[in-house]
């Protein structure tokens, strides 16, 4: 034989880690990381109205009951679990590796089996999935189940912007466009990459039926602190509802590849009180009016997909 | 002796020569083929990737448009070409990492390299098959390569709809130029390679095992390979069927998916993911079975519940056939169809625990040496646990609709593929590189290939969960500023990744050129498989005459 292959001797990984580019460089590059991460992580909990500050780790914040209910959902069923499992497995590794390293245990003891072992971590994982099935598919009824309906807009996304139409025999009777405002046009106060020129309006407290449909190719229709996404289908009339808590402006982006400017069509919704919405509805209307034959808008009684 | 010629070859001769590549019919050449291959995609899918980090590494778009001017865009064009090109670029980088990077080297690579050896087999049962599986595959990124030359959106070139190619993005509505109908035909030919190749699996498996190797004695490595051979064998032809039908009403005046002409376009939807869903399970299936012969060998035992490992891989690749709909949860499925999806998806998590519990079991009472190969596969234990229980956080519906096209789901799936499949791709490489060219890496150098990639990768990913729960939406060469820190960080992680990639390229180059030889089993007592009987590398043609199987079952 040409020679034997190079064997190094037994190290344990501990020693591995720590002498193999350098004692200090090694434990100086886990204490930045560790530094800095909390740091980091530390940053991104606050959060803001409708729209994302710099650094943020977790969901905006709910402005509606099922995006809160989502939030709960995954921040105190969903996140808690999944990291103690990450951990758990973490944990063992780490124990394996320095309890049964070749130097530490030199003969591997044949354990193939163990009926209870595997029971156990059959049925565990199963028990563990029956407590996220719980809440999970109280959440879905309710982000599904569309309770009657105060208003009703519909949308249409079109390459590359918003259309909302409010049905005539709402107050309404008009539809409008709604554009990213470009970056040279920025106000104080606008935000890049989610400001439009025209807000589609809502009024608080109340249940808003959406309905969502598509011109060209597929969008979707989403805003992260009212929790609803819903793709934008042509030929389909899809459907979601949100009651926004509280007036303010919030944002979302279009949430399907649609083209070049699949990232430059953003979705403003400025939730009002309700005599401010009914003064908006009279300004709108002469707002936008069309100078064309009157249009046949969208009628607030046209069911959407329920089966697919 | 093992390295003597056979009788076969002393019959028809060896081929040699530039034959002998492109006529290969022996199974090792034909894998090396896929391997050469493979790691030419992957580069050429990083480096995309690495371009795409740098353009979202800070808001706004300063990459693209100068690369768009340098392809030939005129400067008042230059940003509207930036968009477009952008979105090509991802695409692109989806189909080459899934079709030309992972597969070839799991499948076509590790797969036809050693498991006509496992099973003791002397090759494939069609060999001839077996090259035109690999041919197929070069033409078929020939056509995805042209594809980006043409036009596809209007005065645009290339196709920017995204590796799923929904239409009507994909149809003419959205890409009318030719662009979409070479990618169709790439695909086609992918989808045939992959077909044939998978009939040659089974049917080498099923017929070919030496005296004694009864399928519960198989090596988990090929079990895997077997259900990921059948699971592509069921699904590939749903794919070949959705995108045959997107390019008749693309060309042929059909209206499948277009609701004008009574079609839908959901239907495209159904029928990709239907194979979209079990493409995930072929990507990692034969990882797993890596996995397994990694951890045994460097453990020094045998895998803990064999059968439930094996059985474990049956049930992840019959349940994947049936949960497709969890990637469509927002297209407006009723509530009772989305229920079915959450409740299916979430099964898949049993099988997969058991499988990270029994490797975790068996390293359990060992005796491990955390040799190079051992590194990259406890490394994967870890990061699929990571990724495999965002995907349960992803599975349920609910969670889903604040989640979907956001960046946690790329943090998930780079979880599982870019950091759980290469890193099983690795430890197959690691663990099989001195049998396949009879040469030795740098040890020291392999560690910390396995150092730099496992910090960089988790470092460019990890904080892509963040950016999913802010609320980031997916396939945008631009965002809110507000994403800029998490972006950096993912973007610094991304180039440092760059740096393991070249380590890779000297860590090749090292080991050809000093050309330390490898004895035929490098990895002591633990490697328990046939191929370590076997000379390093393997005469041309091995097992003329069938080793019994005589090992207890295991």
């Amino acid at each position: 034989m040409l020679g034997a292959p190079y064997r190094p001797r037994p190290e344990s990984p501990v020693t591995i880690f720590f002498h193999s580019a350098g004692r200090s460089l090694n434990r100086g590059m886990v204490f930045f990381f560790a530094v800095f991460g909390i740091w980091a992580l530390l940053h991104g909990i606050a959060c803001a109205d409708g729209y994302p500050l710099p650094g943020q780790i977790g969901f905006q914040e709910p402005a509606t009951p099922v995006a809160r209910e989502t939030e709960f959902f995954h921040n105190w069923v969903l996140l808690p679990i999944i990291a103690i499992i990450c951990l758990f497995v973490l944990g063992l590794l780490v124990y394996v590796i320095l309890r049964f390293n070749e130097r530490a245990n030199p003969t591997p003891r044949p354990m193939t089996h163990n009926t209870a072992l595997e029971v156990a971590w059959t049925v565990m994982p199963v028990m563990i999935l029956i407590v996220i099935a719980i809440p999970s598919f109280r959440l879905l009824a309710h982000q599904l189940t569309v309770p009657p309906a105060d208003v009703t807009i519909k949308v249409t996304g079109k390459q590359w912007y918003w259309t909302y139409t409010y049905p005539q025999d709402q107050g309404g009777g008009f539809e409008f466009d709604s554009m990213i405002i470009p970056e040279a046009d920025l106000k104080p106060g606008d935000i890049r990459q989610l400001s439009v020129d025209n807000e589609a309006v809502v009024p608080a407290g109340k249940v808003v039926l959406v309905q969502v449909t598509a011109a060209d190719v597929i969008h979707s229709f989403a805003v992260p602190s009212f929790g609803i996404r819903i793709d934008a289908n042509p030929g389909r009339l899809n459907e979601t509802w949100f009651k926004a808590e509280r007036e303010g402006i919030y944002y979302g982006q279009c949430s399907k590849l649609c083209g070049k400017d699949h990232a430059f069509m953003p979705i403003a919704i400025r939730v009002v009180s309700e005599a401010e919405y009914v003064k908006w509805l009279e300004e709108a209307k002469k707002k936008y009016a069309s100078t064309a034959e009157p249009v046949r808008l969208a009628q607030s009684d046209v069911p959407a997909a329920k089966q697919q | 002796m093992s390295a003597a010629t056979s009788h076969l070859e002393a019959a028809h001769g060896h081929p040699a020569g530039w034959r002998r590549w492109l006529f290969a019919t022996n199974h090792k050449d034909i894998g090396t083929l896929y391997i050469i291959f493979a790691i030419i995609g992957g580069f050429t899918g990083g480096a995309l990737s690495i371009l795409m980090r740098m353009e979202l590494q800070e808001p706004g778009i300063q990459i693209f448009n100068r690369l768009a001017e340098i392809l030939g865009a005129p400067p008042e064009l230059a940003l509207d070409s930036a968009k477009n090109l952008y979105n090509v670029v991802i695409t692109i980088h989806g189909l080459i990492m899934i079709f030309f990077a992972v597969m070839p080297a799991l499948i076509g690579g590790f797969g036809n390299w050693f498991v006509p050896i496992m099973i003791g087999a002397p090759d494939m049962a069609f060999p001839r098959m077996n090259n035109i599986s690999f041919w197929l595959l070069v033409a078929s990124i020939a056509l995805a390569v042209i594809s980006l030359f043409v036009e596809g959106a209007p005065g645009m070139k290339g196709f920017g709809g995204g590796w799923v190619l929904y239409p009507p993005l994909s149809a003419n509505t959205g890409h009318p130029g030719p662009a979409m109908d070479f990618l169709i035909l790439s695909i086609h030919l992918a989808g045939a390679s992959s077909i044939l190749g998978a009939i040659n699996f089974i049917t080498t498996i099923f017929n070919m095992r030496a005296p004694g190797m009864t399928l519960h004695k198989m090596p988990l490595f090929v079990w895997g390979v077997l259900v990921t051979a059948f699971l592509l064998v069921l699904t590939i032809p749903v794919l070949a069927g959705a995108i045959t039908m997107l390019l008749t009403d693309r060309n042929f005046g059909t209206t499948f998916f277009d609701a004008s002409g009574g079609g839908d376009p959901l239907l495209f939807q159904h029928l990709f993911w239907f194979f979209g869903h079990p493409e995930v399970y072929i990507m990692i299936l034969p990882g797993f079975g890596i996995i397994s012969q990694v951890i045994s060998t460097f453990s020094r035992k045998p895998i803990f519940g064999y059968l439930g490992m094996a059985y474990a891989m049956v049930a992840i690749g019959f349940i994947g056939c049936v949960v497709w709909a969890h990637h469509m949860y927002t297209v407006g499925l009723s509530l009772d169809v989305q229920r079915y999806f959450v409740f299916a998806t979430m099964v898949i998590a049993v099988p997969t625990g058991i499988k990270i519990f029994s490797w975790i079991a068996t390293m359990w009472g060992g005796s491990i040496s955390f040799r190079v190969p051992m590194l990259w596969a406890i490394g994967f234990i870890f990061v699929f646990t990571v990724g495999g229980v965002t995907g349960v956080v992803l599975a349920n519906a609910s969670a889903d609709r604040a989640l979907h096209e956001t960046y946690y789901v790329v943090a998930h799936f780079h979880y599982v593929l870019s950091i759980g499949a290469v890193f099983a791709i690795f430890a197959g490489f690691y663990y099989w590189f001195p049998k396949m060219t009879g040469y030795v890496y740098d040890e020291r150098l392999a560690k910390a290939h396995f150092w730099v990639i496992f910090v960089s990768i988790n470092l460019t990913f990890f904080p892509q969960h963040f950016l999913g729960l802010a609320g980031m939406v997916r396939r945008y060469i631009d965002y809110p500023d507000a994403f800029a820190f998490w972006n950096r960080v993912s973007s610094l992680g991304a180039y440092l990744s760059g740096i393991g990639a070249i380590l890779f390229v000297y860590i090749l180059y090292d080991a050809f050129t000093k050309k330390r030889r490898a004895a035929d089993n490098p990895w002591g007592a633990g490697a328990a498989t046939l191929e370590w009987t076997l000379s390093s590398p393997p005469p041309f043609h091995q097992f003329d005459t069938l080793p019994v199987f005589t090992a207890t079952e295991q």
